[in-house]
Protein backbone atom coordinates (compact mmCIF):
# COMPACT_ATOMS: atom_id res chain seq x y z
CA UNK A 1 0.00 0.00 0.00
CA UNK A 2 0.97 3.26 -1.38
CA UNK A 3 2.44 5.58 1.87
CA UNK A 4 -0.01 8.65 0.59
CA UNK A 5 -2.88 6.57 -1.08
CA UNK A 6 -6.26 8.10 -1.50
CA UNK A 7 -7.39 6.25 1.55
CA UNK A 8 -4.78 7.24 3.85
CA UNK A 9 -5.18 11.03 2.28
CA UNK A 10 -8.43 10.79 3.55
CA UNK A 11 -7.60 10.06 6.65
CA UNK A 12 -5.60 13.22 7.07
CA UNK A 13 -7.48 15.62 5.48
CA UNK A 14 -11.30 14.50 6.78
CA UNK A 15 -9.84 15.99 10.40
CA UNK A 16 -8.99 19.21 8.93
CA UNK A 17 -12.67 19.81 7.22
CA UNK A 18 -15.31 17.42 7.13
CA UNK A 19 -14.40 15.19 10.59
CA UNK A 20 -12.54 18.21 12.55
CA UNK A 21 -12.43 17.31 16.07
CA UNK A 22 -13.50 20.37 17.35
CA UNK A 23 -16.08 21.76 14.71
CA UNK A 24 -17.09 18.33 13.49
CA UNK A 25 -16.81 16.23 16.60
CA UNK A 26 -16.93 19.21 19.03
CA UNK A 27 -14.43 17.62 21.35
CA UNK A 28 -12.08 19.34 23.72
CA UNK A 29 -13.95 22.32 23.82
CA UNK A 30 -11.96 22.76 27.82
CA UNK A 31 -8.97 23.63 26.83
CA UNK A 32 -9.93 25.25 24.14
CA UNK A 33 -10.96 27.76 25.76
CA UNK A 34 -8.41 28.12 28.48
CA UNK A 35 -5.20 28.27 26.17
CA UNK A 36 -6.08 31.06 23.86
CA UNK A 37 -5.92 34.01 25.35
CA UNK A 38 -2.58 34.58 23.91
CA UNK A 39 -1.32 33.46 20.50
CA UNK A 40 1.73 31.80 21.82
CA UNK A 41 0.49 29.41 24.31
CA UNK A 42 -1.83 28.48 21.60
CA UNK A 43 0.25 27.91 19.19
CA UNK A 44 2.35 25.57 21.78
CA UNK A 45 -0.64 23.56 23.21
CA UNK A 46 -1.91 23.15 19.60
CA UNK A 47 1.74 20.96 18.56
CA UNK A 48 1.93 19.50 22.15
CA UNK A 49 -1.41 17.99 21.29
CA UNK A 50 -0.52 17.33 17.65
CA UNK A 51 2.82 15.28 18.68
CA UNK A 52 0.91 13.35 21.81
CA UNK A 53 -2.15 12.43 19.24
CA UNK A 54 0.30 11.37 16.74
CA UNK A 55 2.67 9.23 19.15
CA UNK A 56 -0.52 8.01 21.22
CA UNK A 57 -1.51 6.86 17.69
CA UNK A 58 0.93 4.70 16.86
CA UNK A 59 1.93 3.82 20.34
CA UNK A 60 -1.90 1.79 20.31
CA UNK A 61 -2.25 0.94 17.16
CA UNK A 62 1.46 -0.85 17.37
CA UNK A 63 0.59 -2.85 20.28
CA UNK A 64 -3.24 -2.85 19.37
CA UNK A 65 -3.40 -6.99 18.74
CA UNK A 66 -1.61 -7.39 22.20
CA UNK A 67 -4.22 -5.10 24.16
CA UNK A 68 -6.20 -7.12 26.42
CA UNK A 69 -9.93 -6.21 25.67
CA UNK A 70 -11.20 -5.35 29.35
CA UNK A 71 -8.66 -2.79 30.37
CA UNK A 72 -8.24 -1.43 26.96
CA UNK A 73 -9.12 1.98 28.28
CA UNK A 74 -6.84 1.83 30.97
CA UNK A 75 -3.33 0.72 28.56
CA UNK A 76 -4.57 4.02 26.71
CA UNK A 77 -4.62 6.12 29.65
CA UNK A 78 -1.33 4.83 30.85
CA UNK A 79 0.07 5.46 27.05
CA UNK A 80 -1.35 8.77 27.12
CA UNK A 81 0.06 9.91 30.29
CA UNK A 82 3.25 8.82 29.90
CA UNK A 83 3.53 10.92 26.48
CA UNK A 84 1.80 14.16 28.51
CA UNK A 85 4.39 13.81 31.41
CA UNK A 86 6.70 13.70 28.98
CA UNK A 87 5.86 16.71 26.93
CA UNK A 88 5.73 18.30 29.88
CA UNK A 89 8.87 18.11 31.17
CA UNK A 90 10.24 18.72 27.68
CA UNK A 91 8.19 22.45 28.24
CA UNK A 92 9.80 23.31 31.34
CA UNK A 93 13.05 22.48 30.27
CA UNK A 94 13.23 24.03 27.14
CA UNK A 95 10.33 26.99 27.06
CA UNK A 96 9.94 27.60 30.86
CA UNK A 97 7.76 30.59 30.68
CA UNK A 98 4.90 29.24 28.27
CA UNK A 99 4.89 26.12 30.54
CA UNK A 100 3.98 28.71 33.40
CA UNK A 101 1.62 29.89 31.22
CA UNK A 102 -0.01 26.94 30.08
CA UNK A 103 0.30 25.31 34.04
CA UNK A 104 -2.37 22.67 34.50
CA UNK A 105 -3.87 22.87 31.02
CA UNK A 106 -0.68 20.93 29.89
CA UNK A 107 -1.11 17.74 32.34
CA UNK A 108 -4.83 18.49 31.22
CA UNK A 109 -3.76 16.80 27.79
CA UNK A 110 -4.80 13.47 29.12
CA UNK A 111 -8.35 13.77 29.66
CA UNK A 112 -8.58 15.66 26.31
CA UNK A 113 -11.34 13.66 24.88
CA UNK A 114 -9.52 13.90 20.98
CA UNK A 115 -7.23 11.69 22.64
CA UNK A 116 -9.54 9.15 23.75
CA UNK A 117 -11.64 9.52 21.00
CA UNK A 118 -9.10 8.89 18.22
CA UNK A 119 -7.08 5.94 20.31
CA UNK A 120 -10.83 3.97 20.99
CA UNK A 121 -11.81 5.07 17.12
CA UNK A 122 -9.03 4.62 15.36
CA UNK A 123 -5.80 3.50 16.22
CA UNK A 124 -7.40 0.21 17.68
CA UNK A 125 -8.33 -0.57 14.51
CA UNK A 126 -5.55 0.48 12.53
CA UNK A 127 -2.38 0.35 10.94
CA UNK A 128 0.45 2.41 13.04
CA UNK A 129 0.97 4.58 9.52
CA UNK A 130 -2.56 5.45 8.79
CA UNK A 131 -2.81 5.97 12.87
CA UNK A 132 -0.24 8.10 12.78
CA UNK A 133 -1.59 10.76 9.74
CA UNK A 134 -5.40 10.07 11.61
CA UNK A 135 -3.50 11.85 14.80
CA UNK A 136 -1.54 14.46 13.16
CA UNK A 137 -4.24 15.54 11.12
CA UNK A 138 -6.90 15.79 14.38
CA UNK A 139 -4.27 17.45 16.32
CA UNK A 140 -3.54 20.39 13.55
CA UNK A 141 -6.94 20.28 13.15
CA UNK A 142 -7.37 20.86 17.06
CA UNK A 143 -4.28 23.46 16.63
CA UNK A 144 -5.65 25.03 13.85
CA UNK A 145 -8.90 26.21 15.81
CA UNK A 146 -6.84 27.64 18.75
CA UNK A 147 -4.39 29.64 17.12
CA UNK A 148 -7.47 31.45 15.00
CA UNK A 149 -8.88 32.05 18.53
CA UNK A 150 -5.53 32.63 20.51
CA UNK A 151 -4.77 35.33 17.39
CA UNK A 152 -8.11 36.88 17.68
CA UNK A 153 -8.25 37.33 21.17
CA UNK A 154 -5.04 38.61 21.65
CA UNK A 155 -5.21 41.06 18.79
CA UNK A 156 -8.51 42.62 20.20
CA UNK A 157 -7.74 42.01 23.48
CA UNK A 158 -4.31 43.08 24.15
CA UNK A 159 -3.54 44.91 20.41
CA UNK A 160 -0.52 42.28 20.17
CA UNK A 161 0.65 39.33 18.30
CA UNK A 162 2.97 36.83 19.61
CA UNK A 163 3.94 39.94 22.32
CA UNK A 164 4.28 42.04 19.00
CA UNK A 165 2.41 45.64 19.46
CA UNK A 166 0.12 45.49 16.30
CA UNK A 167 -2.66 48.29 17.06
CA UNK A 168 -0.67 51.53 16.16
CA UNK A 169 -0.11 53.53 18.81
CA UNK A 170 -1.78 57.01 17.38
CA UNK A 171 -5.31 54.31 17.29
CA UNK A 172 -5.05 54.61 20.67
CA UNK A 173 -4.93 58.09 20.88
CA UNK A 174 -7.85 58.05 18.78
CA UNK A 175 -9.78 57.03 21.85
CA UNK A 176 -9.45 53.01 20.55
CA UNK A 177 -9.43 51.24 23.81
CA UNK A 178 -8.31 46.97 24.23
CA UNK A 179 -11.55 44.56 24.68
CA UNK A 180 -10.84 43.10 28.10
CA UNK A 181 -13.87 40.64 27.63
CA UNK A 182 -11.90 39.10 25.09
CA UNK A 183 -9.45 37.77 27.75
CA UNK A 184 -12.09 36.47 29.26
CA UNK A 185 -12.95 32.39 28.81
CA UNK A 186 -16.52 33.50 28.23
CA UNK A 187 -14.95 35.22 24.66
CA UNK A 188 -13.29 32.42 23.39
CA UNK A 189 -16.56 30.68 23.86
CA UNK A 190 -18.46 32.87 21.68
CA UNK A 191 -15.44 33.00 19.06
CA UNK A 192 -15.56 28.82 18.60
CA UNK A 193 -19.26 29.31 17.95
CA UNK A 194 -18.39 32.19 15.31
CA UNK A 195 -15.58 29.80 13.68
CA UNK A 196 -18.04 26.47 13.88
CA UNK A 197 -20.92 28.68 12.33
CA UNK A 198 -18.72 30.23 9.62
CA UNK A 199 -16.75 26.64 9.01
CA UNK A 200 -20.98 24.95 8.55
CA UNK A 201 -21.74 28.23 6.20
CA UNK A 202 -18.81 28.39 4.03
CA UNK A 203 -16.90 25.13 4.40
CA UNK A 204 -18.90 22.16 5.12
CA UNK A 205 -19.88 20.09 2.43
CA UNK A 206 -22.40 16.75 3.39
CA UNK A 207 -20.47 13.82 2.61
CA UNK B 1 -0.04 -19.19 18.33
CA UNK B 2 -2.84 -17.24 19.13
CA UNK B 3 -2.51 -16.16 23.11
CA UNK B 4 -5.57 -15.59 25.16
CA UNK B 5 -5.67 -11.97 25.31
CA UNK B 6 -8.46 -12.14 27.60
CA UNK B 7 -7.26 -14.22 30.58
CA UNK B 8 -6.47 -13.25 34.07
CA UNK B 9 -2.57 -13.93 33.99
CA UNK B 10 -1.80 -12.06 31.04
CA UNK B 11 -3.83 -9.28 31.81
CA UNK B 12 -2.24 -8.89 35.03
CA UNK B 13 1.73 -9.63 33.30
CA UNK B 14 0.26 -7.40 30.51
CA UNK B 15 -0.17 -4.46 32.86
CA UNK B 16 2.57 -5.21 35.15
CA UNK B 17 5.36 -4.94 32.03
CA UNK B 18 3.76 -2.10 30.92
CA UNK B 19 3.53 -0.12 33.84
CA UNK B 20 7.06 -0.61 34.66
CA UNK B 21 8.20 0.20 31.31
CA UNK B 22 6.38 3.65 31.26
CA UNK B 23 8.07 3.93 34.95
CA UNK B 24 11.86 3.63 33.62
CA UNK B 25 10.75 5.60 30.77
CA UNK B 26 9.62 8.66 33.02
CA UNK B 27 12.24 8.11 35.47
CA UNK B 28 14.79 8.54 32.43
CA UNK B 29 13.13 11.57 31.06
CA UNK B 30 12.78 13.47 34.91
CA UNK B 31 16.58 12.80 35.28
CA UNK B 32 17.92 13.97 31.60
CA UNK B 33 15.89 17.24 31.91
CA UNK B 34 16.52 18.37 35.52
CA UNK B 35 19.37 20.07 35.29
CA UNK B 36 17.93 22.34 33.02
CA UNK B 37 14.72 22.77 34.93
CA UNK B 38 15.95 23.55 37.23
CA UNK B 39 18.09 26.53 35.83
CA UNK B 40 15.06 27.72 34.33
CA UNK B 41 13.28 27.88 37.94
CA UNK B 42 16.51 29.92 39.29
CA UNK B 43 16.44 32.22 36.30
CA UNK B 44 12.79 32.77 37.20
CA UNK B 45 13.49 33.45 40.44
CA UNK B 46 15.97 36.25 39.47
CA UNK B 47 13.73 37.93 37.10
CA UNK B 48 11.24 38.12 39.63
CA UNK B 49 14.01 39.72 41.73
CA UNK B 50 14.97 41.89 38.98
CA UNK B 51 10.85 42.98 38.28
CA UNK B 52 10.58 43.80 41.99
CA UNK B 53 13.40 46.44 40.87
CA UNK B 54 11.20 48.15 38.55
CA UNK B 55 13.52 46.12 35.76
CA UNK B 56 11.36 44.32 33.39
CA UNK B 57 11.14 43.00 30.09
CA UNK B 58 15.38 41.43 29.86
CA UNK B 59 15.32 37.77 28.55
CA UNK B 60 17.56 35.35 30.30
CA UNK B 61 21.34 36.52 28.96
CA UNK B 62 20.22 39.58 30.07
CA UNK B 63 18.24 39.13 33.00
CA UNK B 64 21.33 36.84 34.27
CA UNK B 65 23.86 39.42 33.37
CA UNK B 66 21.97 42.50 35.08
CA UNK B 67 21.08 39.76 38.23
CA UNK B 68 24.80 39.95 38.75
CA UNK B 69 25.69 43.76 38.42
CA UNK B 70 22.71 44.49 40.69
CA UNK B 71 22.76 42.02 43.73
CA UNK B 72 25.13 42.79 45.70
CA UNK B 73 24.27 40.00 48.60
CA UNK B 74 21.91 37.21 49.00
CA UNK B 75 21.60 36.73 52.69
CA UNK B 76 19.05 35.28 55.35
CA UNK B 77 17.58 36.95 58.59
CA UNK B 78 15.61 35.18 61.02
CA UNK B 79 14.49 32.62 58.45
CA UNK B 80 13.36 35.76 55.89
CA UNK B 81 15.40 36.18 52.99
CA UNK B 82 17.30 39.46 51.95
CA UNK B 83 18.79 40.29 48.87
CA UNK B 84 20.88 42.87 48.87
CA UNK B 85 21.11 45.28 45.99
CA UNK B 86 22.96 48.14 44.43
CA UNK B 87 20.86 50.04 41.91
CA UNK B 88 22.47 53.08 40.15
CA UNK B 89 24.78 53.95 43.51
CA UNK B 90 20.88 53.06 45.72
CA UNK B 91 21.23 50.36 48.07
CA UNK B 92 17.98 48.70 47.84
CA UNK B 93 16.57 45.80 49.90
CA UNK B 94 14.85 43.16 48.49
CA UNK B 95 12.66 40.96 50.72
CA UNK B 96 11.39 37.42 49.52
CA UNK B 97 7.50 36.75 50.77
CA UNK B 98 5.50 33.94 50.80
CA UNK B 99 1.92 34.12 51.79
CA UNK B 100 -1.49 32.38 51.20
CA UNK B 101 -4.14 33.60 48.21
CA UNK B 102 -7.47 32.59 48.02
CA UNK B 103 -6.74 28.79 46.03
CA UNK B 104 -2.89 28.53 46.61
CA UNK B 105 0.25 29.68 47.42
CA UNK B 106 1.35 33.22 46.85
CA UNK B 107 4.42 34.99 47.04
CA UNK B 108 5.91 38.35 46.26
CA UNK B 109 9.38 39.92 45.93
CA UNK B 110 9.49 43.76 47.89
CA UNK B 111 12.46 46.24 46.99
CA UNK B 112 12.44 48.64 50.62
CA UNK B 113 15.17 51.45 50.42
CA UNK B 114 15.79 54.59 52.31
CA UNK B 115 13.46 57.45 51.87
CA UNK B 116 12.65 59.13 55.30
CA UNK B 117 12.31 55.82 56.15
CA UNK B 118 11.75 52.60 54.94
CA UNK B 119 9.76 53.19 51.55
CA UNK B 120 8.87 50.90 48.73
CA UNK B 121 11.32 50.63 45.88
CA UNK B 122 8.90 48.30 43.95
CA UNK B 123 7.28 44.93 44.29
CA UNK B 124 6.52 42.00 41.88
CA UNK B 125 4.19 39.28 43.17
CA UNK B 126 3.34 35.59 41.77
CA UNK B 127 0.69 33.26 42.89
CA UNK B 128 0.03 29.34 42.05
CA UNK B 129 -3.53 29.27 41.33
CA UNK B 130 -5.63 32.75 41.77
CA UNK B 131 -8.37 33.11 39.31
CA UNK B 132 -7.58 34.35 35.95
CA UNK B 133 -8.45 38.19 35.20
CA UNK B 134 -9.08 38.63 38.98
CA UNK B 135 -6.46 37.46 41.85
CA UNK B 136 -4.04 36.46 39.42
CA UNK B 137 -3.70 40.46 38.56
CA UNK B 138 -1.86 40.88 41.44
CA UNK B 139 0.76 38.77 39.39
CA UNK B 140 -0.42 39.98 35.40
CA UNK B 141 -1.21 43.72 36.21
CA UNK B 142 2.43 45.92 36.55
CA UNK B 143 -0.04 48.81 36.89
CA UNK B 144 -1.44 47.30 40.06
CA UNK B 145 2.03 46.47 41.13
CA UNK B 146 3.47 49.62 40.35
CA UNK B 147 1.35 51.39 42.94
CA UNK B 148 3.33 49.92 45.82
CA UNK B 149 6.02 52.21 44.57
CA UNK B 150 6.78 55.01 46.88
CA UNK B 151 4.32 54.07 49.66
CA UNK B 152 6.25 54.20 53.53
CA UNK B 153 6.38 51.14 55.01
CA UNK B 154 5.94 52.36 58.40
CA UNK B 155 3.56 55.32 59.95
CA UNK B 156 4.73 57.63 62.76
CA UNK B 157 7.99 55.92 63.41
CA UNK B 158 5.88 53.28 64.56
CA UNK B 159 8.14 50.85 64.06
CA UNK B 160 6.69 47.71 65.55
CA UNK B 161 3.35 47.86 62.76
CA UNK B 162 3.90 47.52 59.48
CA UNK B 163 1.53 50.19 58.42
CA UNK B 164 1.50 49.35 54.34
CA UNK B 165 -1.11 47.26 53.71
CA UNK B 166 -3.54 46.98 51.08
CA UNK B 167 -7.45 48.02 51.22
CA UNK B 168 -10.65 48.26 50.11
CA UNK B 169 -11.03 52.16 50.43
CA UNK B 170 -7.69 54.07 50.86
CA UNK B 171 -8.01 56.51 53.95
CA UNK B 172 -4.23 57.29 53.91
CA UNK B 173 -2.11 56.99 50.78
CA UNK B 174 0.75 57.20 52.28
CA UNK B 175 0.95 53.63 53.49
CA UNK B 176 -2.17 52.36 51.61
CA UNK B 177 -2.60 50.33 48.05
CA UNK B 178 -6.26 49.79 46.98
CA UNK B 179 -6.86 46.65 46.33
CA UNK B 180 -7.13 44.80 43.10
CA UNK B 181 -11.20 44.73 42.16
CA UNK B 182 -13.06 41.43 42.53
CA UNK B 183 -10.35 39.69 44.25
CA UNK B 184 -10.99 40.68 47.74
CA UNK B 185 -9.89 37.25 49.13
CA UNK B 186 -6.67 37.61 47.39
CA UNK B 187 -5.91 40.97 48.29
CA UNK B 188 -6.23 40.16 51.74
CA UNK B 189 -3.56 37.40 51.38
CA UNK B 190 -1.11 39.88 49.32
CA UNK B 191 -1.90 42.11 53.33
CA UNK B 192 -1.16 39.56 55.46
CA UNK B 193 1.98 38.68 53.40
CA UNK B 194 3.20 41.67 53.45
CA UNK B 195 2.83 42.63 56.82
CA UNK B 196 4.05 39.09 57.93
CA UNK B 197 7.09 39.77 55.59
CA UNK B 198 7.79 43.19 56.90
CA UNK B 199 7.13 42.70 60.77
CA UNK B 200 10.54 41.70 61.50
CA UNK B 201 12.42 44.14 59.28
CA UNK B 202 13.35 46.44 61.94
CA UNK B 203 14.83 43.52 63.91
CA UNK B 204 17.72 42.77 60.63
CA UNK B 205 21.03 43.56 61.18
CA UNK B 206 21.43 43.80 57.33
CA UNK B 207 19.49 46.34 56.76
CA UNK B 208 21.07 50.04 57.45
CA UNK B 209 18.18 52.48 57.05
CA UNK B 210 17.38 51.85 60.99
CA UNK B 211 20.68 52.99 61.71
CA UNK B 212 20.17 56.14 59.55
CA UNK B 213 17.17 56.91 61.04
CA UNK B 214 18.38 56.53 64.47
CA UNK B 215 21.41 58.47 64.08
CA UNK B 216 19.66 61.45 62.27
CA UNK B 217 16.47 61.96 63.48
CA UNK B 218 15.66 62.98 67.53
CA UNK B 219 12.44 61.40 68.09
CA UNK B 220 13.15 58.93 70.49
CA UNK B 221 11.84 55.46 68.65
CA UNK B 222 10.99 53.21 71.71
CA UNK B 223 12.56 49.99 71.40
CA UNK B 224 9.62 47.31 71.78
CA UNK B 225 10.47 44.06 72.50
CA UNK B 226 9.73 42.26 69.23
CA UNK B 227 7.22 39.64 69.55
CA UNK B 228 8.42 36.02 68.96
Amino acid sequence: MALFSKQNKEVFTNPLNLDHPILGQVLGICSALAVTSQLKPAIVMGLAVTVITAFANVIISIIRNTIPNRIRIVVQLVVVAALVTIVSQILKAFAYDVSVQLSVYVGLIITNCILMGRLEAFAMQNKPWPSFLDGVGNGLGYAMILVIVGAVRELLGRGTLLGFQIIPDACYDFGYVNNGMMTMPAMALILVGCVIWVHRAYFYKEK
Amino acid sequence: MKLNTNSNSYIIIYSAVLVVIVAFLLAFVYQALKPMQDANVALDVKKQILYSLNIRNLDGAEAEAKYAEVVKEETEEDGQKVYVCDVDGQEIYVLALKGMGLWGGISGFMAIYDNNGPTVYGAYFNHESETAGLGAEIKDSQAWQEKFIGKKVFKNDDYSNVALSVVKKVDDPETQVDCVTGATLTSNGVDAMIKDGLKGLKGYAIIKIFESIASSDSTVVEPKAEEE
